[in-house]
């Protein structure tokens, strides 16, 4: 690059980058006071936590497509990752570092269930349960405990669409009643407990297939 | 100190950026983004948002980081046995 485009460059990105904080020092009052109006909703919500209030009960429907476009990502992977019949025996892992995912893993489980049980009224929740469990998984993968996937059994798919199932069968058994994904009251905070764990472990397996079905069948010494 | 503190995490957040994009060492770049993930939750912990330090904290720093890793040591070791007849 020439040394005049480098400084056109530059000097469009500082343009740009002003330009933006100057927008952004002259945003206008919000209209509609959301924090106000979920406030007030919070009782009907079935938990207590405004975040999880938004994401699982009044804008339902985002989560259910997150958790849907997760899936399809896993499903690219699932395409490019054919299995090519080398499976070349991996070499033992570090006993020290074997026992320490051991000894983590467990620990790893407690603190996803505890976001999960949490997230109904803290911060906390079923994606950040659901990474923590794949972090286990792929701690368990780096030790060498557990294999890669080379191939996937029928309770590794069942658990990778059992959350976005989950979810859309309640969508499903709920539509009935004119809109989609409004939980009865007295049901909400049920219903909502069901479908986070559900996506827990759909989380938790997806985001560690990212990891255990690229990463490399044989390990290099 | 409040206020030195957000300035103090404002600047090397865009130190660790900087240094992630423009370091021509690749690992070293990876180690950069794990840090700036780091530094990235404390800024939204500072917010006051939670919610999004935890999952920051979890996808941004630790699973992403562990992928890069993944994906350097692999393309480190060669190419994959996939090319090779």
């Amino acid at each position: 690059m020439s040394a005049f485009a480098r400084f056109a460059t530059v000097l469009l990105a500082a343009l740009f980058a002003t330009t933006l904080v100057a927008a952004m020092f002259n945003l206008g009052a919000p209209t509609v006071d959301l924090p106000g109006a979920v406030a007030a909703q919070l009782t009907h919500s079935g938990v207590a936590h405004p975040v999880a209030a938004v994401l699982l009960n009044f804008r339902g429907y985002d989560t259910l497509l997150e958790v849907a476009v997760l899936l399809l990502a896993l499903l690219g992977i699932l395409g490019v990752s054919h299995d090519d019949g080398v499976t070349t025996p991996t070499p033992p892992g570090e006993p020290v570092l074997q026992a320490l995912a051991r000894m983590a893993v467990p620990f790893m489980i407690l603190t996803a269930g505890y976001l999960l049980w949490v997230g109904a009224h803290r911060p906390g929740g079923a994606f950040q349960a659901g990474v923590v469990l794949a972090a286990a998984v792929v701690l368990l993968n780096l030790a060498r405990v557990l294999p890669a996937w080379t191939r996937p059994g029928l309770l590794l798919r069942l658990g990778w669409v059992s959350g976005f199932l989950i979810f859309l069968a309640v969508a499903a058994a709920l539509i009935s009643q004119g809109h989609l994904l409004q939980y009865p009251p007295a049901w909400a905070g049920a219903l909502i407990l069901l479908i986070e764990v559900g996506l827990t472990i759909s989380i938790g397996l997806i985001m560690s297939g990212l990891f255990l079905l690229l990463t490399e069948r044989q390990t290099s010494p | 100190m409040t206020l030195a503190f957000d300035l103090l995490l404002a600047l090397t957040l865009l130190w660790s950026a900087w240094r992630t994009l423009a370091s021509p060492d690749l690992s070293r770049a990876v180690v950069m983004f794990i840090v700036f993930g780091l530094l990235m939750t404390l800024a939204w912990a500072r917010l006051g948002a939670a919610d999004i330090a935890l999952a920051e904290a979890a996808i941004g720093a630790g699973l992403t980081g562990a992928l890069l890793l993944d994906a350097l040591g692999a393309l480190k070791s060669g190419a994959p046995s996939k090319e090779a007849p």
